[in-house]
């Protein structure tokens, strides 16, 4: 009697014969072909996956512990970090999970940028990948609220009030939106309802975004085609492998802020239970909207700040037809390249001025940061794409693969391909 | 066992080497790994500090007379606290203990003849027996009578006739003086 041949065969056989659920993991996740070139950027991909199902269940055993109702919110939260089983670790493994997701997200953006994933044919990729940014925005925004402190209340007053600027429309949207006059039983009933239903949602567009992937399958650091077999290797076992280790480094880094720093990513004030008479002295979003903030911030009329800021986020929806330069990857554009790293470092110079109070001189350096923000996407994008001479990138990813060792004189080269193939 | 020599050529034809090992070291330490990360989210489940500490009640039973029965709340469950006539007594005491589908002596159940305390929660499925009351129905036997499928328990609180497996649970307690008993 064989166990394997008499009895799960016949029953892998049975099912796939009606629902080829196995030949599908086979087919994408297992013989999936995949660049052989790709280094450790192309990680954060599956971390995204894994940091998404970590909310999720997190978030679900959280909201056994929870009451939406703006008397009792703030000692639920507290009744589950004192008195349920783990819950300070449930908690604190969502909280510092939604800021992982965040950096997540960051690195695995401006890979994009840096290698030129967005383009041609991954504009849809893109514009999905975008679309799930926008809904970790606002679940995370809806998911703070919840906690019911100072930071809370104050944050989603500030938040919601910026519909308030729609001409004519816009008190009565908010009025709206909150159920109430102010931020109120209604609006923390609804708030929870969707912070809920998002990741349903987000589950959805990743679908989306991974059957768009696989449609045209992965960008690389070399930013050509696979164009024969020999430029692939399947997923598994090299990128499962590349993956679990990534995965094991992320785990650590993640989980040192939840057992050791829990509240580094959050304000003190939120430990206070919101009170709609009192607004803390320095308020400020969590870290993952200040470049945004900051550019609300730079412009002193309402609705004009207000349609920047959501400018800086749409604006990324038309980034492949900004960028119509032939080349993808910023390894052949000595241009690009170091536009791109300026870029990088005006978010990060946008994130700090979010952070500090508006005086000057940061109102001014806002202001810079900001214009240079936009004139990034509107003006150096579509003129380096236009005039740029980009080097010639290899023929192939086995190409260029092999011009990358013979070039860096490592020890029998040819070898070495062979043995990765 | 040649049947399937392709996929498994070297689980079955060699001896375990380098490589069997590291599967093995890898598959057990990530399915610790994961026992572990589960853990917590299935003890968050259990019961929370706050509801265990309200794990045991102290009544005043000075007021309870002869013939009478109080309901006391005790793990949010109904405790039935009862002050025995002699004749309940005596009842309790003379069955055959060979006759009783539950066999326990009516010693084993109290520990003052005149207190029978017990969890008010019928052992079949979890209905509350009548016969707290001086007007409920007390069932065959003088004691308490389930009304949802017909569970008859005697004064001792032993289950006499219809389909609960067992008597009614006797919880943990102690007289902490004469008027005073703390159950759990």
């Amino acid at each position: 009697m064989n166990f394997y041949k008499n009895i799960v065969l016949p029953i892998h056989d049975w099912v796939d014969y009606r629902l080829p659920v196995f030949s599908y993991v086979r087919k994408n996740l297992v013989d999936y072909p995949t660049p052989k070139n790709l280094n450790y950027w192309w990680n954060f991909g599956a971390l995204l996956g894994i940091t998404l199902m970590t909310m999720i269940i997190t978030g679900i055993f959280l909201a056994f512990n929870y009451t939406p109702h703006t008397e009792l919110a703030f000692a639920s939260v507290e009744h589950l970090m004192r008195d349920v089983n783990y819950g300070w670790l449930i908690r604190f493994m969502h909280s510092s999970g939604a800021s992982m997701f965040f950096i997540l997200v960051y690195i695995h953006m401006f890979r994009s940028l840096y290698f030129g994933s967005f383009k041609a044919p991954r504009e849809l990729l893109w514009i999905i990948g975008v679309a799930i940014y926008l809904a970790m925005m606002a679940t995370a925004f809806m998911g703070y609220v919840l906690p019911w402190g100072q930071m809370s209340y104050w944050g989603a007053t500030v938040i919601t009030s910026l519909f308030s600027a729609i001409p004519i429309v816009g008190d009565s949207l908010v009025t709206w939106i909150w159920g109430g006059f102010v931020i109120g039983d209604n609006t923390l009933m609804r708030f929870f309802v969707v912070h809920y239903l998002m990741p349903m949602i987000i589950v959805l567009l990743v679908f989306f975004h991974l059957w768009a992937l696989h449609s045209h399958h992965s960008n690389n650091p070399l930013g050509v085609d696979m164009k024969t077999p020999a430029d692939s290797i399947p997923f598994h076992p090299y990128y499962t492998i590349k993956d679990l280790l990534g995965l094991g480094v992320f785990l650590t880094f993640y989980l040192t802020f939840v057992f050791f720093a829990p509240d580094y990513f959050g304000h003190p004030d939120n430990y206070v239970e919101a009170n709609p008479l009192v607004t803390p002295a320095h308020i400020v979003p969590e870290w993952y909207f200040l470049p945004f903030y900051a550019i609300l911030r730079s412009i002193d009329d309402k609705l004009l700040g207000v349609i920047a800021m959501f400018s800086a986020v749409s604006i990324l929806f038309v980034l492949p037809w900004l960028d119509r330069g032939r080349v993808r990857s910023a390894k052949f554009r000595p241009i690009y390249r170091q536009f791109f790293w300026l870029f990088v470092a005006d978010c990060f110079l946008l994130g700090y001025i979010g952070a500090q109070s508006a005086v000057e001189p940061f109102v001014t350096i806002g202001r810079l940061a900001a214009a240079y923000y936009f004139a990034h996407f509107l003006i150096i994008i579509p003129l380096v794409a236009k005039f740029e001479r980009p080097l010639e990138p290899p023929e192939s990813i086995s190409a260029g693969v092999l011009e990358a060792q013979l070039k860096s004189k490592t020890a029998e080269p040819a070898a070495q391909l062979q043995g990765a193939e | 066992m040649n049947d399937q020599a392709d996929d498994n050529k070297e689980i079955v034809d060699e001896s375990p080497n380098r490589r069997d090992f590291l599967q093995i070291a890898t598959y057990t330490v990530g399915g610790v790994g994961a026992g572990m990360a589960v853990w917590p989210l299935v003890d968050s489940i259990n019961p929370p500090a706050d509801v265990l500490s309200l794990a045991s009640s102290e009544i005043d039973i000075s007021s309870i007379k002869v013939g009478q029965s109080v309901t006391v709340m005790w793990r949010g469950r109904p405790v039935f606290v009862r002050h025995r006539t002699d004749t309940e007594i005596k009842e309790a005491r003379a069955v055959p203990l060979d006759s009783l589908p539950d066999p326990a002596s009516d010693e084993e159940r109290t520990q003052k003849a005149e207190w029978l305390i017990m969890v008010g929660v019928c052992t079949h499925l979890g209905c509350i027996p009548n016969g707290q009351r001086e007007t409920d129905p007390k069932g065959d036997f003088n004691g308490w009578f389930c009304p949802c499928h017909g569970s008859h328990y005697d004064s001792a609180g032993r289950i006499r006739k219809g389909p609960a497996p067992t008597n009614l649970e006797v919880p943990p307690y102690q007289f902490l003086d004469d008027t005073t008993v703390k159950i759990g």
